[in-house]
């Protein structure tokens, strides 16, 4: 049999939105090539060293870059590469074909918002931070292109939804595929959570942005904001779990154990993702301490479908290892594919899950939050969920997908394997020293290596912990230099891999499958249960956002970068 | 050992964990509730809405940040945090005093974090936010600004000085 490469025209003939995926988690990796870049220099201003007098003549302030960072890489990397991903995953396991045009459409409006919002970002008219609280303000523009960003993200909900609906229409009374139900739920409640954002944007800093309005009240915009700015969260990390529970197992060379249970706990954050933003504003008043605490009693409800993923995953993954000849209580750790930095990166990023997850569960605890409310805490915690757990498994997407996707190998697979260690190696230094230093008090988003002289040495109690930044500083850089190699040279390379060796999607089979189990019907109803999730929130949110609606107290505008 | 008997022994592994976790989460929501019953005086508490245009104008409660002895050990502190430094800038008040504090914040969003106790504050522009301490132990208290203002956000601390009687 002669083996061919296929030429780019035939690669993307069979399967059109093979390329719209491709474009849109290429758009979100080159935002966080840039966003990262102001990583290591934040993760040593927590050391105490000053590098940004380097920057200067680009970059204004370490606040420009930490609006930079936040937003390039948890807003735009993330939902792009969601995007792209996600549909390609859906597409194939249903058997249905994106509406190829509307997909476009949400590609396009996708680089305009990104190139709307870019440009006062870079110009420093819009050093808001990526939370962009009012009465900061910024320029129009930016308000503008992070609007178009979502609803590029809502074009997705519908393309998602659209080609489910068209799929149960064309197999009337089977279950739903399992990763197109995963990915359904995800969009569907991406879809609720959105739309604090939205009106945030809409109503109020559109408008106010440009002038039409004199001023936005700032309770109301944060409640708006983090309405949407938890399940956001569960947006980032869904996508994982897609990964985690429909193909790691396959990749790791087993399956996995139960399709009903992967549904249950994506029907879990469908549900419950998105009544429990309070948990952000324990410490704002003017939200009363009753609904903070039913906030709070949501938001550990929200942990356990992570609790239940952790067991399914670790037990799919201890049968696969078995499956190679692992034995013993251990034994099967080691049998795992670790030379496949495809499965590693997941493997480690699932990991830092756990610790994630656990801080998650402190910072949840109400009362508890007031010992770390605003402090480096929260990044030390964040950056394992969202840029280790969901980063790194992205990335370990990215090393089966883009090979798959353009038939070109995967460049360096031990560069590759090295940067996947380093990142969580790195991660898990920064982790450590920024939840530290932050039980000592010492704030988050603060230039603290540029303090004027009277501050001179008041978080010197924390120069042992500054170390461990220091550390990872040093990791995170080389760490992030490989990853970035091993994505451009495969992406560049003119290689392309002969037909028979290009990797094929790894749909996981299941050992406990769908057929004939009633819940699975029950559970199917996505619709029912996304109606279910409006009601909860708008019992946990009306009583609330209308006293805030009806006693308005709007605040003008600053800059005060 | 075949799938079905495989499946089982999982699933009742799998019960017991879901048990456990759940338990577990019941444990966590106890406890909070407990503190509430101690220490709600941690929650910022609305103590009213205002203009932040008009805060620093005469007859405004703000007019003129300070310190009052309101009570038998009880202190009121009217502190606006704003950018780039909480007035009164320095708070001094005896060893074992109740201190109530109120904050509001003229210009944009400011943190109120008394390092090394809970209180620890959104300030907010048009609310009053209203927190209490006890400060058992004399000593330097330093009040971090810990939401991003502006350029001069690493600047911004405060000081309380809780003073042996
Ligand atoms: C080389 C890797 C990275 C390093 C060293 C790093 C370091 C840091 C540090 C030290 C902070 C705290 C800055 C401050 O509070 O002043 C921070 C903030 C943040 N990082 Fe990263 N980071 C990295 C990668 C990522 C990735 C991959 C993501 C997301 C996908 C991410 C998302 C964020 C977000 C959302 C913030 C908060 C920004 C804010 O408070 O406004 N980071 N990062
Ligand atoms: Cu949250
Ligand atoms: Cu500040």
């Amino acid at each position: 049999m002669a083996v061919r490469s296929a030429s780019p025209e035939d690669i993307y003939a069979t399967h059109p939105e093979k390329k719209v995926s491709l474009y849109f988690m290429v758009l979100g990796f080159i935002a966080l090539t840039i966003g990262v870049i102001f990583g290591p220099f934040q993760i040593f201003n927590y050391a105490d060293i000053d590098l940004y007098p380097a920057l200067q003549p680009l970059f204004k302030s370490y606040y420009q870059g930490l609006t930079l960072h936040g937003v390039l890489n948890a807003i735009v990397f993330t939902q792009f590469f969601i995007q792209g991903s996600l549909l390609y995953l859906q597409a194939r396991d249903s058997n249905v074909r994106p509406l190829m045009p509307v997909a476009w459409a949400a590609w396009w409006i996708a680089l305009i918002g990104l190139a709307l919002a870019a440009w006062p970002l870079l110009l420093n008219n819009a050093t808001v931070l990526y939370t962009f609280y009012p009465p900061l303000q910024g320029h129009w523009a930016f308000y503008v292109g992070a609007a178009l960003i979502i609803v590029s993200s809502l074009v997705s909900v519908f393309l998602s939804v659209e080609m489910w609906v068209r799929w149960k229409k064309q197999n009337p009374g089977k279950p739903t595929p399992l990763v197109t139900f995963m990915t359904t739920a995800t969009w569907m409640m991406w879809g609720l959570a959105a739309i604090g954002l939205v009106v945030e944007a809409v109503f109020f800093l559109i408008p106010w942005s440009l002038g039409w309005i004199k001023g936005v009240d700032p309770l109301l915009a944060r409640s708006l904001f983090w309405w949407s700015g938890h399940p956001i969260v569960y947006f980032w990390l869904l996508p994982a779990y897609v990964s985690w529970y429909g193909l790691l197992p396959r990749q790791a060379g087993g399956k996995l154990i139960s399709d009903p249970l992967a549904r249950m706990a994506f029907l879990g954050f469908l549900v419950f993702s998105t009544p429990v933003g309070f948990h952000h504003q324990f410490a704002d008043p003017g939200i009363s301490a009753f609904w903070k605490g039913v906030h709070t009693v949501l938001t550990m409800m929200v942990a356990v479908p992570s609790l239940m993923t952790a067991f399914t995953i670790a037990a799919s993954l201890e049968l696969a290892g078995r499956a190679n000849g692992g034995k013993g209580m251990l034994g099967w750790i080691k049998a795992l594919p670790w030379n496949n930095p495809s499965v590693v990166a997941q493997l480690l990023g699932a990991i830092a899950f756990i610790f994630g997850g656990a801080g998650g569960i402190v910072n949840a605890s109400f009362t508890l939050d007031y010992v770390v409310h605003n402090t480096t805490w929260i990044p030390g915690h964040f950056h394992l969920p969202v840029a280790t757990a969901s980063t790194l498994t992205f990335f370990g997407i990215a090393f089966w997908l883009i090979p798959h996707i353009t038939h070109k190998p995967l460049a360096a697979p031990r560069t590759a394997l090295a940067g996947v260690w380093l990142w969580f190696v790195g991660m898990m230094f920064m982790a450590f020293g920024m939840h530290m230093m932050g039980l000592q008090g010492v704030p988050r988003r603060a230039h603290i290596s540029a303090m004027s002289a009277v501050n001179d040495g008041i978080y010197a109690s924390s120069a042992f912990y500054m170390v461990f930044n220091a550390i990872a500083g040093v990791l995170l850089t080389i760490a992030a230099v490989q990853l970035f190699y091993v994505l451009y040279a495969t992406l560049f390379s003119r290689r392309r891999l002969p037909a028979d060796q290009v990797p094929e999607i790894p749909f996981a089979e299941a050992i406990s499958g769908p057929e004939g189990k009633n819940g699975v019907k029950v559970m199917d109803r996505l619709f029912f249960w996304w109606g279910a999730a409006v009601v909860l929130v708008l019992i946990v949110y009306m009583p609330t956002l209308v006293q805030l609606f009806i006693h308005m107290v709007p605040a003008p505008g600053m800059r005060l970068w | 050992m075949d799938n079905e008997k495989l499946i089982h022994a999982i699933e009742r592994y799998e019960r017991s964990w879901l048990l456990f976790a759940l338990v577990m989460i019941v444990v966590f929501l106890i406890f909070i509730g407990y503190t509430l019953t101690g220490f709600a005086f941690y929650v910022p508490s609305a103590a009213e809405r205002i203009d932040p245009t008009t805060v620093r104008n005469e007859g405004s409660l703000f007019a003129n940040p300070r310190v009052e002895k309101t009570g038998d050990n009880v202190y009121t502190a009217y502190v606006l945090a704003q950018a780039f430094t909480f007035l009164p800038n320095e708070i001094r008040v005896p060893k074992g005093a109740k201190v109530v504090f109120y904050v509001t914040s003229p210009d944009v969003q400011h943190g109120f974090h008394i390092r090394g106790t809970n209180v620890n504050v959104q300030v907010i522009p048009g609310e009053v936010g209203k927190v209490e301490h006890t400060f058992n132990e004399a000593g330097e208290y330093l009040v971090i600004c810990n939401e991003y203002c502006g350029l001069g956000h690493q600047d911004m601390i405060g000081k309380i000085i809780v003073e042996d009687k």
